[in-house]
C-alpha cells in the first residue's frame, strides 16, 4: 500500500524553512484561540450552573440562559474552533506548499475581521439580537461581515495554492479546501433573509422548509467546521508529532470523497418525527448511517498512524491529546449514526443525550485536537520549549476526566428524562403527567455536568498559563520584530 | 513511487487545485439540492392546511419577543406522533401548520415542556404571572423570571416594518393591514388587558407581555381546530398528507 512516507512534505525528513513562514499571523490566531476558548467555556460553565440553580440567571435580560446559550455555542464553534483552525492552516499550508501565504494584508484582514465579528457577536447576542437559527443566530449585518471576511480568507487560501511550489496537494489541504468551499455555500444559503430593521430580518424560507435549510446548515457546520478541517489538521500535525508517515494514502482518498459526498445529506436527522416529508427524513437517516464508514476511515487512519509510536503515549502530552481526540472522534461518529435511527431518536431527541453527544465531539474531538496542535505549534513559532510538560499532562488529565463526567452525566440525564416522558401506568395514563417531575429528576446530573465542565475549563486556563509563560521566556527575535511595531 | 507509476488521481485531481475544488463543490452540492429543492414542488412538500392563517401584528410581535428571549432554547414547538406526546400535549404537529413561521421555532431541546399546543390551555393571567415569577404557577420550575416584559413597551414603528417585510416575503397581509398595524395591535391588546383586569391585573396594551400572551394563546390553535373539524367530518377541504395517521412510533 502506498504511503506518504517517500514523497510527502510530512515525511520526517522534510526540512523547515523560515523563508515562507509568517509566524506573526500564526501567533495572533493562537492567542485568540486561547482567549476565546476560555471565554466560550466559561459561558458554558455559567449555563450549566443556571440549569442546576436558576438564580444564576441573575434576573437581568442580558444574562438569561435563553440569550447566553447562543453566545456559548457561537464562541466555542466560531471563536475557539475557528481561530484554532486558522492558526493551524496558517502554520501548515505554507509548509505543505513551500510557499508563503498569498497576501499578508489578507491574512491580517482575516484575523482582525474575524475578531471584530466575534466581539460584535458577544455584544449582540446578550442584547437579544438574533435570527434564532442554531449556530446561525448572528444578525444580518454581521452575516455580511462574515461573508466578506470568509471570501478574503478563501482568496488568500486559493491564491496560495495557485502559487504553490509543491505540485501534489497533501491530504490536509483537501480537507481545508472542503471547509472553505462548503462553509461559503452553507453560510450564504442559510442566511438569505429580508431585513425589516437594522437588527432584525426574516428568512425567505418558512416553516418546514426553513427548518430543513437550517438543519442542512447546522449539521454541516458540524461537518465542515468541526470535522473536516480538524481532520486536515490531524493529517498534518499527527504525523509531525510522532514522526511517522500517515498510515494509508488510499484510505485518506476514499474517506475524504465519501465524507464530502455523504455528510451533506444527513441534516434531516435533526427533524425525525416532524412535519418534514417522510422521504426527506428517510434520506437523512440512510446517509447518517452511511456516514459511519468514512468517519471511521478517518479515525482508523489517525490511530494507525500511531503504529510504532505508542510508547510515546506514556511520555508525550501531545500524543496523549491526539490519542484521546481520535478516540472521541470514533466514539461520537458511532453514536451519531445510532441516534439517527428513528427508534433510538424517538428516545434521545429533545433530551440531554444530544447535549452529551455534541460535547463528546466538541470537548473530546475538537478540544483535545486543538490542545495537541497548540502544544505542538507554540514552542515552534515562539522558538523555545514549552514552559512545562508536566502542566500540559495535568491539563490532559483534567480535560479527560472532565469530559467523562460531562458525557456520563448527560447520557444518564437524557435517558432518564426520555424514559420518564414516555412512561405509562397500567391504565395507559402518563406516569409523570407533570413535566416538572422529569426536570427535577435531572438535578444531580446537572451538578455533575457542572463539575465536569469546570474541570475542562480549568485545564483550558492551565493551557493559557502554560502558553503565556512559554511566550514570556521566548528569545527576542534577532531581526527587527514585527510584533514590536 | 516514481513519476511513471503516478496514479491518475494524483495527476488530475490532487495536482490541480481548481479541478479538485470543482469536484469538491459538486460533491457537497448534490445532497442539499436533492433534499431542499423538492420542497418547492407541490407533490413532495408538506400540504398546507387551509385553516391556518397568518399571525396578527400583535402575535407576530409576541413571536419576535419569544425569539429575542431565546425561549426556543428550552421549549420546542413540535409534538411528535407518539401516544405519550399527544397525551401530554395534544395533536401531533403537521408540517402544514408552520407555513407562516418565519423563522421556524421547532426547537431541539425540551428543558421545559413543548409549547405547540399551549394556545388556550391556560388563562391570560396564568401567562402574566408565569413570566413574572415562574414558580408561582409552576412549583419547582427552573425557568428564570422575565419581569422586564411587564415594563417594556412595544415599538409600533418596528412592528409595522415587520409586517411590511413579511408581506414582501409572501405572507398574505393586505396593504390596509400593514398600514393599520398600530391600531390593530392596540385593539387586540385591549382585549387581553380586559381579560387580565378580570383577574385583578392592571396593565396597558402597549406592554411587551401583552404581545407575548397574544402569541402564546394563538400557538397551535389553528391546526388544532382544523384537525378537530376534520375528525367530526366538517372539513370543507381535503388536506392530503396532513391528516394521514402517523407511522407507529416508539
Amino acid at each position: 500500500m502506498p504511503t506518504l512516507e517517500t514523497q510527502s512534505p510530512v515525511s520526517p525528513v522534510a526540512e523547515e524553512s523560515s523563508v515562507y513562514m509568517d509566524h506573526a499571523i500564526v501567533k495572533k490566531f493562537i492567542i485568540a484561540t486561547v482567549v476565546w476558548g476560555a471565554v466560550g467555556m466559561l459561558v458554558g460553565v455559567i449555563l450549566a450552573l443556571q440549569l442546576a440553580w436558576w438564580p444564576a440567571n441573575l434576573g437581568l435580560p442580558y444574562t438569561t440562559f435563553g440569550r447566553l446559550r447562543p453566545l456559548h455555542t457561537n464562541a466555542v464553534i466560531f471563536a475557539f474552533t475557528g481561530n484554532f483552525i486558522f492558526a493551524g492552516i496558517y502554520y501548515s499550508l505554507p509548509r505543505l506548499t513551500k510557499t508563503e501565504m498569498f497576501s499578508k494584508v489578507l491574512s491580517n484582514f482575516h484575523f482582525w475581521g474575524w475578531q471584530a465579528i466575534i466581539v460584535s457577536a458577544a455584544i449582540t447576542l446578550p442584547m437579544g439580537l438574533t435570527q434564532t437559527h442554531e449556530y446561525a443566530e448572528l444578525i444580518w449585518p454581521i452575516d455580511i461581515a462574515i461573508a466578506v471576511v470568509w471570501v478574503a480568507f478563501a482568496i488568500n487560501f486559493f491564491g496560495t495554492l495557485a502559487q504553490r511550489k509543491v505540485k501534489h496537494m497533501y491530504v490536509a489541504i483537501w480537507f481545508y479546501m472542503s471547509m472553505v468551499i462548503t462553509i461559503t455555500v452553507l453560510h450564504v444559503v442559510n442566511n438569505l433573509q429580508l431585513p425589516a430593521t437594522f437588527t432584525r430580518s426574516y428568512p425567505i424560507y418558512s416553516g418546514m422548509t426553513d427548518a430543513l435549510v437550517q438543519w442542512w446548515y447546522g449539521h454541516n457546520a458540524v461537518g465542515f467546521l468541526l470535522t473536516t478541517p480538524i481532520l486536515g489538521l490531524m493529517y498534518y500535525f499527527l504525523p509531525k508529532s510522532v514522526n511517522r508517515p500517515v498510515y494509508s494514502y488510499r484510505l485518506s482518498i476514499i474517506h475524504f470523497w465519501a465524507l464530502v459526498f455523504i455528510y451533506i445529506w444527513a441534516g434531516p436527522h435533526h427533524l425525525l418525527w416532524s412535519g418534514l416529508p417522510d422521504w426527506a427524513q428517510t434520506l437523512g437517516v440512510a446517509f447518517s448511517i452511511a456516514l459511519l464508514a468514512p468517519s471511521w476511515g478517518g479515525m482508523l487512519n489517525g490511530l494507525l498512524t500511531l503504529r510504532g509510536a505508542w510508547d510515546r503515549l506514556r511520555t508525550d502530552p501531545i500524543v496523549k491529546f491526539w490519542a484521546v481526540a481520535i478516540s472521541f472522534y470514533g466514539m461520537s461518529t458511532f453514536e451519531g449514526p445510532m441516534m439517527s435511527i428513528r427508534a433510538i431518536n424517538s428516545l434521545s431527541h429533545f433530551t440531554d443525550w444530544t447535549i452529551g453527544h455534541v460535547h463528546s465531539g466538541a470537548l473530546g474531538w475538537v478540544g483535545m485536537a486543538a490542545f495537541a496542535t497548540l502544544y505542538y505549534m507554540v514552542p515552534r513559532v515562539w522558538k523555545t520549549k514549552l514552559h512545562s510538560e508536566s502542566l500540559a499532562t495535568t491539563h490532559f488529565w483534567l480535560a479527560t476526566i472532565g469530559i467523562v463526567l460531562y458525557i456520563v452525566a448527560m447520557w444518564s440525564s437524557g435517558i432518564t428524562q426520555g424514559l420518564m416522558w414516555r412512561a405509562v401506568d397500567d391504565g395507559g395514563q402518563l406516569q409523570y403527567g407533570n413535566f416538572m417531575d422529569t426536570v427535577l429528576q435531572l438535578m444531580p446530573f446537572y451538578w455533575i455536568r457542572l463539575v465536569g465542565g469546570t474541570l475542562y475549563l480549568t485545564g483550558m486556563l492551565m493551557c493559557g498559563f502554560n502558553i503565556l509563560k512559554t511566550i514570556s521566556a521566548a528569545p527576542a527575535p534577532a531581526v527587527a520584530p514585527a510584533a514590536a511595531k | 513511487m516514481s513519476e511513471a507509476k503516478e496514479h491518475w488521481h494524483r495527476r488530475l485531481l490532487e495536482g490541480k487545485s481548481g479541478v479538485f475544488a470543482t469536484f469538491t463543490a459538486i460533491g457537497i452540492s448534490i445532497g442539499g439540492l436533492v433534499e431542499i429543492v423538492p420542497l418547492y414542488t407541490i407533490a413532495a412538500s408538506p400540504s398546507p392546511i387551509v385553516e391556518v392563517t397568518p399571525y396578527t401584528a400583535l402575535e407576530q410581535a409576541g413571536r419576535d419577543i419569544y425569539s429575542r428571549e431565546g425561549c426556543v432554547q428550552c421549549h420546542s414547538q413540535w409534538v411528535r406522533p407518539f401516544r405519550s406526546e399527544t397525551q401530554r400535549y395534544g395533536p401531533w404537529s403537521r408540517g402544514g401548520e408552520y407555513v407562516y413561521d418565519r423563522p421556524f421555532l421547532l426547537g431541539s431541546r425540551r428543558i421545559g415542556p413543548d409549547l405547540q399546543r399551549i394556545g388556550g390551555k391556560y388563562p391570560d393571567a396564568w401567562h402574566y404571572e408565569h413570566m413574572r415569577d415562574p414558580r408561582s404557577t409552576s412549583p419547582g420550575s427552573i425557568m428564570p423570571p422575565y419581569t422586564w416584559l411587564h415594563e417594556d413597551t412595544i415599538d409600533y414603528e418596528d412592528a409595522t416594518a415587520t409586517m411590511a417585510t413579511l408581506q414582501t416575503l409572501g405572507v398574505p397581509y393586505t396593504d390596509e393591514e400593514v398600514s393599520g398595524t398600530p391600531e390593530a395591535m392596540m385593539a387586540q391588546g385591549d382585549k387581553i388587558v380586559k381579560s387580565l383586569a378580570g383577574s385583578g391585573i392592571t396593565t396597558t396594551s402597549d406592554k411587551e407581555i401583552v404581545a407575548l400572551i397574544a402569541y402564546l394563546q394563538r400557538l397551535g390553535t389553528d391546526g388544532r381546530a382544523a384537525l378537530a373539524a376534520r375528525e367530526s367530518g366538517d372539513a370543507a377541504t381535503t388536506v392530503g398528507d396532513a391528516t394521514a395517521p402517523p407511522t407507529e412510533g416508539e
